[in-house]
């Protein structure tokens, strides 16, 4: 068989050329510099901030060298962009902010550690909300990033880049990291898979934190096996991070291909209605019936206290994040203004000039809920509501396998649409931030397109560490719309 | 009027666990700047705290010494204030939940018996050290070692229970025999490893609410503490007495000018915004650790004073003396457990070995006479084999060779001559040589005894048992 050269190459998935690449009809070399040269076309999305160009390409040597000595890895070949608040050793980690500008990481993160152990070839870091705050990617220091599928829109949040990536076809797969909806919200404008998994399925040792309690990083794919085959490497207890969970990691192919017969289906209905877009909640009627007809039940639930998800994920989140942005003083590395004549001059000026408006509002806010004389109006509170929305999903899934949502209440919008109003930017998490405060598992699964034919995606949650549930029927969904 | 003082204090011990309390890095004292450092204890973006057990082990050892309740469950929270030292911009210390709380600590003050409470002991991490004024450093410049940042810290604080600035020493150094004999700190004030911050107030005696504290700091030696609280006392005094009111603040003494000198205002500031560490899960103290971790407890300082007094019937004064450190007790009880009169191995230690050890800087793990070689040497002052006078000599000869006193005693002749006929002769010869001598002694003059004693000694190098000399010489000279 000829070797297929770059500019043959019309790959949907990794999954779909895995064999090819094991048997050598692929060589990662030829892989590589196709997305190599994509990325490059597709500069004008803005969808990177680093190209590792020189680096992947040894790095595909070393796979194809690796697949020659029949010890191919589980992702071999699979042509990797990393958001850029994973850190890698040598390489610049911006996190979207001028305030890391100049860092380089000392160490590396243990994804990026497992999944190179797995043959993974990284060839950039993605562009993100600064410091992951933002729902837009209008908050990075880099400029925004333009949706594949309209320029005009965004791509979504915090994510933006590693989605945009991955639906245009620049990668295969990316990272992302979901703090609130950051890998789920932009999977859904840019009409690719994306996963939240379990607080504490995956380590976050370098992954630059925004909210702790909340961050995790999860893989956007243009499939859902792809996205469970990255998770499956990436996933698993770390004794560098004392809240990942030392249990054992199924196996999340296993489920992928089984029907959704007999598997209760839960709505929370107030994730429907006032401020849905209708084109959404077309998508989702028509998802029910689909499910309905595989021999799913479906069933109304309430989670009664949805309301209060917004206002309590902003206050522990911000809280949380006033806290983990302190080590950006300039001191040790990251800017320093030239300005200061004293050390607290030096602070004031360097964290000013070093973090945008976003990341500045969300200090102020956390710091506030955190002084004294209002901890107890607002975090210890903000605690106790944490407890009452996860109790009200543990709840749910008494007698609900999964849960059904939207992803979000509207396809992207326009570039600029929501800059001027954080409010109204704020409730475009209203969907998935609920699953961060209760630590569950979501993935976003494409299942349709609005009528200007941009894509829906919708949510599938299930209990703690009920991976093989959302996959088992996110790919049941995937599958009927091909 | 008549004030009482009240005093609170805060100690800072730093754990000797061979790592730091987050990251694997040493924690050793002394190594070149900036070398005991990784991403973790740098604060890098993206780390993550590991909490090292070893520090909570050491922890619920101080708790279960002082007669704290462990908590089954508690909690790391983060403390937030810039400093260049602190390269997280926060600390990782505990708040709320704590390890130990409600403990005390018995004392005896002037003979008085004084309970002091503890409100709390909890785990910390250090900062590291800002160097300023230094030879190396520039004047308008400070530099960082990071080397003390992640250090294991506990925080032990007592309520304000105590009177007086000697309460405050006596009880300061009970606490750091504790810690010393837990082998979990080793009590440096001089070199930080112990620190002490006070809170003092005065009242009018009789009153029960308290007066304005002020927090003093920067006190590097317990001598430091009770001066810098004697101070503060009078210097609150002073201000009341003349009817002003005492602001609270903060304080540093100045050991060389001895006075305390108030911090700027705007450095403290501080609004530390407290709230539990999400990187780190709740520490879950098992029943059975603590138990494990008590069933492996030495015998505590007081404890052993007691056992001293009663089992070894010591004066309370030696008691203290040799429980002074856990190393010196163990030697004392295994010299002790070859000798029936404790007192006499009391004697040598207080006396010969504490000097030596004073004087060669030594401790006593480092001392070159074993247990076993020193009772073999006051067994023979027991026996009477050999004087003490002749022992310290053999105790000098000790100090330089491993030869057992027996050994020494016997290749040098020393042995003590008790036996009437050898001494026979000699004070025969004694009497013959020195006439006058005795027409004075039986003229009354019976303080010659010693001189006749002294002779004898000389003629004997030291051998003779002074006490048959004594007596053969009285039947000898009265008989003429």
């Amino acid at each position: 068989m000829r070797e297929k050269s770059g500019s043959d190459l019309a790959v949907n998935s990794y999954s779909e050329i895995r064999n090819e690449i094991l048997s050598r009809n692929i060589t990662c070399t030829a892989l590589t510099a196709h997305y190599l040269e994509k990325m490059d076309e597709g500069r004008d999305m803005n969808a990177f901030i680093s190209f590792f160009s020189v680096h992947a390409m040894q790095q595909a040597e070393q796979v194809d060298l690796a697949i020659q000595n029949g010890n191919a890895g589980a992702l071999a070949g699979l042509i990797l962009a990393v958001k850029d608040n994973i850190v890698i050793e040598g390489q610049k980690a911006t996190c979207g902010s001028n305030i890391l500008n100049n860092f380089v990481s000392p160490y590396t993160a243990t994804v990026i550690e497992r999944l190179e152990s797995a043959g993974a070839i990284i060839v950039g870091k993605t562009n993100m909300d600064e410091f992951a705050m933002g729902s837009s990617n209008e908050t990075s220091h880099y400029g925004v990033v333009r949706n594949p599928l309209d320029p005009e829109r965004v791509p979504g949040g915090s994510s933006g880049g590693s989605a945009a990536a991955v639906a245009a076809n620049m990668c295969l797969a990316a990272l992302g990291s979901d703090t609130g909806g950051s890998i789920r919200q932009p999977a859904s404008f840019c009409g690719v898979v994306g996963i939240k998994p379990t607080y504490g399925r995956v380590s976050r040792y370098g992954l630059v934190a925004y909210g702790s309690s909340f961050d995790q990083i999860g893989p956007i794919t243009r499939s859902v096996e792809d996205n469970a085959r990255i998770l499956q490497c990436i996933a698993g207890f770390d004794e560098r991070d004392s809240t990942s969970a030392d249990m054992p990691v199924p196996d999340y192919t296993t489920t992928l291909g089984q029907d959704v017969n007999g598997i209760t289906i839960g709505l929370p209905k107030e994730y429907m209605g006032e401020g849905l877009q209708p084109d959404i909640q077309a998508t989702l009627d028509e998802t029910i019936q689909l499910l309905e007809q595989a021999g799913a039940t479906i069933k109304p639930i309430s989670l009664p206290h949805t309301e209060y998800a917004i206002a309590d994920y902003y206050i522990l989140v911000t809280a949380e994040a006033s806290s983990n942005l302190e080590r950006y003083d300039g001191v040790r590395y990251g800017h320093r203004s030239r300005e200061a004549a004293s050390l607290e001059e030096m602070y004031v000026n360097s964290r000013s000039e070093g973090f945008g408006a976003e990341v500045k509002r969300r200090i102020m806010l956390g710091s506030y809920v955190l002084s004294a004389g209002y901890y107890d109006a607002y975090y210890r509170k903000a605690q106790k509501v944490r407890r009452l929305i996860s109790n009200d999903f543990h709840k749910a899934f008494e007698t609900c396998d999964c849960l059904l949502t939207p992803t979000a209440p509207s396809t992207a919008f326009k570039i600029g649409e929501k800059t001027d109003d954080p409010l109204h930017m704020y409730l475009s998490d209203i969907y998935t931030v609920p699953i961060n405060l209760a630590g569950i598992p979501a993935i976003a699964v494409p299942c349709g397109t609005d009528n200007q034919n941009l894509p829906i995606g919708l949510q599938l949650m299930a209990k703690p560490f009920d991976e093989p549930m959302i996959y088992r029927v996110a790919h049941f969904l995937e599958q009927a719309q091909r | 009027m008549e004030f009482e003082t009240v005093i609170g204090l805060e100690i800072h011990a730093q754990l000797l666990t061979s790592t730091k309390i987050f990251c694997t890095c040493s924690s050793s004292f002394g190594a070149e700047q900036n070398t005991h450092a990784c991403p973790v204890c740098l604060g890098m973006p993206g780390v993550l705290p590991v909490l090292n057990k070893k520090v909570v082990e050491y922890a619920i050892k101080m708790g279960l010494a002082t007669n704290c309740k462990i908590a089954s469950r508690s909690i790391f929270a983060r403390k937030n204030y810039f400093y260049p030292d602190l390269p997280k911009g926060y600390q990782i210390s505990q708040f709320e939940e704590p390890i130990c709380e409600y403990g005390h600590v018995d004392i005896i003050v002037e003979g008085e018996p004084r309970r002091i409470r503890l409100t709390r002991i909890h785990m910390e991490e250090d900062a590291g050290k800002s160097i300023h004024a230094e030879e190396f450093v520039a004047s308008d410049e400070t530099l960082v070692d990071v080397n003390r940042c992640g250090t294991p810290l506990i925080e032990i604080v007592t309520e304000p229970d105590i009177r007086s600035p000697r309460e405050a020493f006596v009880f300061l150094n009970e606490l750091r025999q504790i810690l010393r004999y837990l082998n979990i700190c080793d009590g440096n004030m001089e070199e930080g490893s112990l620190r002490c911050d006070a809170n003092i107030s005065i009242r009018p005696k009789g009153d029960t609410k308290l007066g304005t504290k002020a927090e003093l700091k920067n006190m590097n030696s317990f001598r430091g503490v009770e001066k810098a609280i004697e101070y503060e006392v009078l210097r609150q005094t002073d201000i009341i007495t003349s009817g002003g009111k005492v602001q609270q603040q903060t304080l540093l003494w100045d050991d060389k000018r001895m006075e305390v000198q108030p911090i700027r205002s705007k450095e403290m500031a501080h609004d530390y915004r407290y709230f539990p560490d999400p990187d780190l899960v709740p520490v879950d103290v098992a029943p059975e650790w603590i138990e494990a971790i008590r069933a492996d407890m030495p015998e505590l300082p007081a404890a052993r004073r007691e056992r001293f007094r009663t089992q070894f019937k010591l004066p309370e004064y030696d008691a203290a003396v040799l429980t002074e450190t856990k190393d010196v007790a163990d030697y004392f009880e295994a010299v002790a457990a070859h000798i029936d009169d404790a007192k006499l191995v009391s004697n040598w230690i207080m006396g010969e070995v504490l000097r030596t050890l004073n004087e060669q800087k030594l401790d006593i793990a480092d001392f070159p006479i074993n247990p076993q070689r020193l009772a073999g040497l006051v067994d023979l002052i027991q026996k009477s084999v050999i004087s003490g006078k002749i022992a310290k000599s053999v105790f000098t000869e000790m100090l330089t060779s491993t030869d057992s006193a027996q050994q020494i005693v016997d290749a040098k002749g020393l042995t003590q001559v008790s036996d009437s006929s050898e001494l026979d002769q000699v004070i025969n010869d004694i009497i013959t040589a020195n006439p006058d001598a005795v027409e004075r002694f039986k003229a009354g003059e019976t303080k010659l005894t010693g001189f006749f004693v002294g002779q004898i000694m000389k003629a004997t190098q030291g051998k003779a048992n002074p006490k048959v000399v004594n007596q053969l010489l009285m039947e000898k000279l009265n008989k003429k």
